[in-house]
């Protein structure tokens, strides 16, 4: 992955998407190969220490901590980082990319909207002021106009110069927003391409876009 | 003051005259505080101010310190067993309350705590006859070792199987003690007996009054160092790691250190009052240290508020000094812990005395494991 690109991992259930991402977190150990960032080896870190290294993972299914705040979520978002001035800025622009978290600021975060938890998810990462943002699934189980705005900020969190690795099911709002692609199939990835060629790609249609 | 205790208490226990004006002072009271609840609930809070604040724990602090002297041996007695109850519940509640980690073997600290105590002061077994107060230090850091010793295995379990893990510890610290092959350390089955007292000064703090104090100062300190720590980074890492593990990793906290201090700082609240009730009663035995303690804990932490420093204190009230005071009831004691907290799981989820964040929510309440996602939706309770 190139700096402030978007790639994005594409498959269907059990292809190994969710798991590659867990990977690279550090959640899972890999069995074999190594992930890289800047030359350093992810796999001999912990899960914590790669977080500090700045690739932090939105997870599935917006989990948020339901009994705390939605300001307390942001505030623990920022947990590896020691200044609180940069924090409170980091705040403020999490504040402006998601209005409405700032309305429910002093909510507990069970009792926000899916789309809502979803944004707090996503704000929760961006507290830590990623390098590598990786979203795994963020569409999953929302309304399609919700869908529509969780792309919208994808785009412009790219806009801003995140690099971004998406994971997502929805292969056909994901190659929009993508720069390039990669599909997967139980484990290997069998395709990879520019994210308009992919679109194109007259197999990836049949199998994921649901072109006939 | 003395014709009106001597009518409410006969002998070791409530007379039935007193019993039933308790009773009655009781409900009244709460009765009316409903009621001014209500009306309160429309108007907005005015916040008290630090100098209010200031003035209220000064009241209550004077109130805790004469207490006891106006109503004698007997009341001390129940506040003794209390104050141990709430040391232990504080630890309990670092680790249960704040961390998540359902923990059924804490009375294990609690023995530990004691017996290290006793090992360490009792000239009856030629080990070493410390003085309390040189022991104590050695003691706690024994059970915060301990601590880490359970801690260590159970990184990776989560929910029934940590559980059942700690129950297991519980039980074989208990049977440790009474095992034959460690006699010579422990006691067996004799126990351990001339445990040293404290001493302040000239005075031997031997008379359930004068360890009131004692235990008194062992509860505020511990109930500072916990209030402290909920609102440091650690006590966020412990909610984080308490709401959801894998996210708490996500978003960078180590998991392995932050459980075990969890663990250290539960261990070493319970070896504290380990440590006084050896003392206290001058002899330890095994079967003192049975699977109830565990038990009564986590109950009174969870009559109290999971998480709530206060409620552990009125859990504690609750749980140990009620049925202290009604001995006369005492075959029923189990049955009506049994029944308490039936009924507080279904009409007070969150306890008697919650934090105050916790009021705010849909009390979608799952007890123990902490784990709100594994909530059935739509078991909302008003709260009450």
């Amino acid at each position: 992955m190139e700096e402030g690109e978007i790639v994005t991992l594409i498959g269907g259930n059990g292809a190994g998407k969710s798991t590659t991402l867990n990977t690279i977190s550090g959640l899972l150990k890999p069995r074999r190969g190594s992930i890289r960032l800047n030359n350093e080896n992810l796999g001999n870190f912990k899960a914590h220490e790669i977080v500090a290294k700045g690739v932090v993972q939105v997870p599935e299914g917006r989990r948020v901590f339901g009994r705390l705040t939605v300001l307390e979520n942001l505030e623990m978002g920022a947990f590896t980082r020691p200044s609180r001035s940069e924090i409170a800025q980091t705040l403020e622009q999490v504040f402006t990319l998601f209005p409405r978290l700032k309305e429910r600021e002093s909510q507990l975060a069970g009792t926000l909207s899916g789309g809502e938890q979803q944004m707090l998810a996503m704000g929760r990462a961006l507290m830590a002021k990623p390098k590598v943002l990786l979203l795994d699934e963020p569409s999953m189980g929302l309304a399609p106009v919700l869908v529509d705005s969780i792309f919208d900020t994808i785009r412009k969190l790219h806009a801003l110069g995140t690099t971004i690795l998406l994971v997502e099911q929805n292969a056909r709002m994901a190659l929009q927003v993508a720069d390039r692609g990669y599909v997967l199939q139980t484990g290997e990835i069998i395709l990879t391409d520019k994210a308009t060629a992919l679109r194109e790609n007259e197999s990836v249609q049949k199998a994921y876009l649901g072109v006939l | 003051m003395a014709p009106l205790l001597e009518w409410v208490f006969s002998g070791k226990g409530l007379s039935v005259a007193g019993a039933l004006a308790i009773a009655v002072i009781v409900i009244a009271s709460e009765v009316l505080g409903n009621r001014r609840r209500t009306n309160a609930r429309n108007v907005t809070a005015v916040p008290i101010t630090p100098r209010q604040k200031q003035m209220r724990t000064g009241a209550l602090m004077a109130l805790l310190l004469i207490f006891p002297l106006l109503l004698g041996t007997y009341v001390s007695e129940v506040l003794d067993q209390v104050g141990l109850y709430i040391l232990m519940g504080l630890g309990l509640n670092v680790v249960v309350g704040f961390a998540g980690l359902l923990d059924l073997g804490y009375v294990g600290f609690f023995a530990i705590g004691a017996y290290a105590m006793g090992m360490l002061t009792s000239p009856e077994l030629g080990l070493a006859s410390l003085s309390w107060w040189t022991a104590l230090p050695i003691a706690v850091s024994i059970t915060i070792l301990a601590g880490i010793m359970l801690g260590v295995p159970v990184l990776n379990m989560r929910g029934d199987y940590l559980a059942i893990v700690t129950l297991g510890f519980g039980e074989i610290i208990r049977l440790l003690a009474l095992s034959d092959a460690l006699r010579p350390w422990t006691g067996g089955s004799q126990g351990i007996q001339l445990i040293a007292k404290p001493v302040v000064g000239t005075m031997v703090l031997d008379n359930q009054l004068k360890l009131y104090y004692l235990i008194l100062a062992g509860c505020l300190l511990a109930g500072f160092i916990s209030s402290r720590l909920r609102d440091s980074r650690l006590g966020r890492a412990w909610m984080a790691m308490r709401e959801d593990e894998d996210v708490a990793q996500a978003i960078g906290i180590n998991l392995v250190a932050t459980k075990l201090l969890a663990f250290s700082v539960g261990a070493a609240f319970g070896g504290l009052s380990g440590a006084i009730f050896a003392a206290k009663l001058g002899a330890i035995y095994p079967n003192s240290f049975g699977l109830l303690i565990s038990i009564n804990v986590l109950a009174l932490l969870i009559i109290g508020g999971m998480g709530s420093i206060r409620g552990v204190v009125v859990g504690a009230l609750v749980l140990v000094g009620l049925p202290e005071l009604l001995r006369e009831f005492a075959e029923f004691r189990l049955l009506v812990y049994g029944a308490l907290l039936v009924v507080m799981m279904l009409y007070r989820p969150q306890g008697l005395w919650p934090e105050d964040a916790r009021k705010l929510e849909a009390h979608e309440d799952d007890g123990l494991s902490g784990d709100s996602s594994a909530a059935p939706a739509g078991r909302i309770i008003e709260p009450a």
